[in-house]
């Protein structure tokens, strides 16, 4: 692709990381959002050296374009291994667009429990919101035009990457 | 039409529409389903709000509870809201038709119907008949196919042995009244299953049943040889009036699984049987409840098939 227009995502990565080092304590419990947030999680759960086990969700069956789309192919099981009742969380997710996948997040941490605070961490904020949904973490915020979408994508190594993809959602 | 015109459980787009048979299905939809079963297994929390708002028919033209109850736990863990119909005991012995009733249940905004029947291909003439945003389930019909029944032992023996392509499975027992055996050997021809035996007396075996691609044996040693996978079968009481088998006790004689017959499989086989068993007639009770035996994570995973099956079929549209 000729000349990636999108910032590097490892660098991105560090500043969030800069960003939730004070914010974060021994009872904070991080939440990936499938499939990039996932990724994005497990970086910031290694680098801010987390005593509470990482948990992940795939929010598939709780989206609100299901009537629209139908169920995704590949759903995971969403796995929370620590108590939400009255815990600090903080949901990490890799591009914020229109707020309706941290929704859908919301809704189904709160069938584990009641949280004492939920926190929201992307790598990038591409805007186009459509709830009243912001990142308290935010790697950066990227200008698209319309058409265009962000995938994060890992290489083999473990490293993330932005790809702009034309003719997106 | 909306429906594929090769495989009418498809629409135009190749999507799951209805599940009416195993059979034909190509086998990316049945990982499809096993693998979003999978996500069902073991989660934490076990309701999710997918189908809220739903109304999942459960027609039950024939009894089955335990098809019935798994179904409904199934559509209620989805959030949709079920409504049981035994039809024998209803409508039907006042002479109103098949149809009739399909057609006053969607008039009620029916959104899916899970159909068991004891004639063969009355789902596929429900299917056919409703409208386009309604799904319909097979739950059993006649001895034609129970594809949720054959999608569920595919999980389990996924979960035990993960591979498919080295695997050696025996059927065991009633394969010619069986639309269990039925979907169990189209599935695992679909998924790769490179051995499939059956076995059975003469007199319970379909006729060229070789043509679906598996091997006939009579005699339960030889059949049950280093085999991984021992699927077993119900011997329907009311098959034992006829002149098909000459005496329930006969039958465990033969073919009943015993311990000593189980030993000529591999040691880590696993026996499966889709229930009720009929204990010391096609199972003896040490091996249903021996080591080998799957037969309770067996119920506990058809209900996670069903789950995906009706999320699956419910966001698919017409096109």
């Amino acid at each position: 692709m000729p000349g990636n227009p999108l910032p590097d995502a490892e660098q991105l990565l560090k500043a969030l990381i800069e960003q939730m080092r004070p914010a974060v304590g021994p009872e904070t419990g991080l939440i990936g959002i499938h499939t990039g947030g996932v990724w994005v999680a497990e970086r910031l759960h290694q680098a801010l050296a987390l005593r509470v086990p990482l948990a992940t969700l795939d929010v598939s069956f709780y989206r609100d374009d299901y009537e629209s789309r139908g169920l995704r192919r590949d759903v995971k099981r969403s796995e929370i291994p620590f108590e939400v009742e009255g815990r600090d969380l903080i949901l990490v997710d890799d591009v914020l667009y229109t707020g309706r996948t941290i929704r859908a997040a919301l809704n189904e941490v709160f069938d584990y429990g009641r949280p004492g605070r939920v926190q929201l961490a992307a790598l990038v904020d591409r805007g186009g919101r459509q709830l009243p949904i912001a990142a308290q973490f935010l790697g950066a915020t990227v200008q698209l035009k319309s058409g265009q979408s962000i995938e994060l994508e890992r290489d083999a190594a473990g490293r993330l990457r932005l790809v702009l993809r034309e003719g997106g959602k | 039409m909306w429906l594929n015109p090769s495989n009418p459980q498809l629409n135009r787009a190749g999507e799951l529409h209805h599940l009416l048979t195993l059979e034909g299905l190509p086998a990316e939809i049945l990982r499809q389903i096993l693998d979003t079963a999978k996500s069902f297994v073991g989660a934490k929390v076990k309701k999710v709000p997918l189908l809220r708002g739903r109304a999942v028919f459960n027609l039950f033209f024939e009894p089955s509870t335990r098809t019935r109850t798994t179904f409904e736990i199934a559509a209620k863990r989805l959030s949709a809201d079920v409504i049981n119909l035994a039809i024998a005991t209803s409508s039907q012995t006042k002479g109103e038709s098949l149809l009739d009733t399909v057609d006053n249940l969607s008039a009620m905004h029916a959104d899916m119907f899970v159909v068991r029947h004891s004639e063969s291909g009355a789902p596929h003439f429900i299917a056919r008949h409703v409208a386009p945003d309604i799904h319909v389930i097979n739950a059993g019909d006649g001895r034609h196919a129970h594809p949720t029944q054959g999608l569920l032992d595919m999980y389990t023996i996924r979960h035990y042995k993960k591979e498919f392509s080295g695997l050696r499975v025996a059927i065991v027992g009633d394969i010619l009244h069986s639309r269990v055996a039925r979907s169990q050997i189209h599935a695992l021809t679909t998924l790769g299953c490179p051995e499939i035996r059956v076995i059975a007396p003469k007199t319970l075996l379909p006729a060229h049943v070789e043509q679906l691609g598996v091997h006939v044996h009579h005699d339960m040693r030889q059949g049950l040889k280093d085999v991984d996978v021992v699927m077993m079968l119900r011997l329907q009481s009311e098959r034992m009036q006829g002149a098909l088998l000459p005496s329930a006790e006969e039958f465990y004689k033969y073919y009943g699984l015993t311990e000593q017959k189980l030993a000529a499989a591999k040691p880590d086989a696993i026996v499966l049987h889709p229930g009720p068993m009929n204990r010391g007639v096609e199972i003896d009770s040490s091996v249903a409840d021996g080591r080998q035996s799957v037969i309770l994570p067996q119920v506990t995973f058809g209900i996670a098939i069903r789950m995906a099956v009706m999320s699956i079929l419910a966001g698919t549209k017409a096109k």
